[in-house]
């Protein structure tokens, strides 16, 4: 069981901020969260990042229990 | 010291708490960022970051910021929730022997905070609400750093 974070425009356009998902890897997550096609639109628009336990992943990684994965749409501080 | 607030703050006073009690720093500069009204069309302005990772992503750079620019010290405040126009988003102060250091440190850490650092922006008004991405010229501001050595 991972927790899934959305920030910005990703948790506008899900409708939710904060999910528990059943998914072994950060590839398993994504196609799950593809069942959402404005979301899986989002997840694959330039920019978009994925943290795992609060450090920036690229590519698939291996999910293990409590896991915290958050997706990071373009940031915009100041 | 990085700090992340939902409560505005009074930068005046920050510069003052900052600046006392130093012997041996010559100069500090200061960075106020506030909300703009863009002459109506925005009410709200709406800060989001992901507690824990914004302060530890924001302290790498700050520290890479202290090694560059030879700092004595330095200051980050960020206002994060509801923010009204005219009230202030972002407080920077850097703190080193000479100007040119604070200067350019706190160039620098704004250049960062506007388009990589991890907060999310959205713009509410009369005409509904939209999220703000860096624009063309604030990913220009932030590769001048990456090409030149100081």
């Amino acid at each position: 069981m991972a927790r899934v974070l959305l920030f910005g425009r990703l948790s506008d356009i899900a409708g939710w901020r904060s999910r528990e998902v059943e998914a072994g890897s950060i590839a398993a997550l994504r196609a799950l969260l593809s069942e959402d096609e404005g979301l899986a639109e989002a997840l694959a628009a330039p920019g978009v990042q994925v943290a795992l336990d609060q450090a920036i992943v690229r590519g698939d990684a291996a999910l293990s229990r409590g896991s915290e994965v958050a997706f990071l749409p373009p940031m915009s501080g100041g | 010291m990085i700090t992340l607030t939902e409560q505005p703050f009074d930068p005046g006073a920050l510069l003052t708490a900052f600046s006392r009690g130093r012997q041996e720093t010559g100069a500090i500069a200061t960075f106020t960022g506030l909300a703009r009204a863009e002459r109506g069309a925005t009410t709200t302005l709406e800060l989001e970051a992901y507690p824990g990772f914004t302060e530890k992503e924001i302290g790498k750079i700050a520290g890479e910021a202290m090694d560059r620019f030879s700092l004595d010290d330095f200051q980050i405040v960020h206002r994060i929730g509801a923010i009204a126009p005219g009230e202030a988003i972002v407080f920077v102060a850097t703190a080193a022997t000479h100007r040119r250091a604070a200067f350019e440190a706190c160039d620098f850490l704004m250049d960062y905070l506007k388009s990589r650092a991890p907060f999310w922006k959205k713009e509410s008004g009369p005409d509904g609400t939209r999220w703000i991405e860096p624009r063309a010229q604030d990913h220009a501001d932030i590769a001048r750093w990456e090409t030149q050595e100081t």
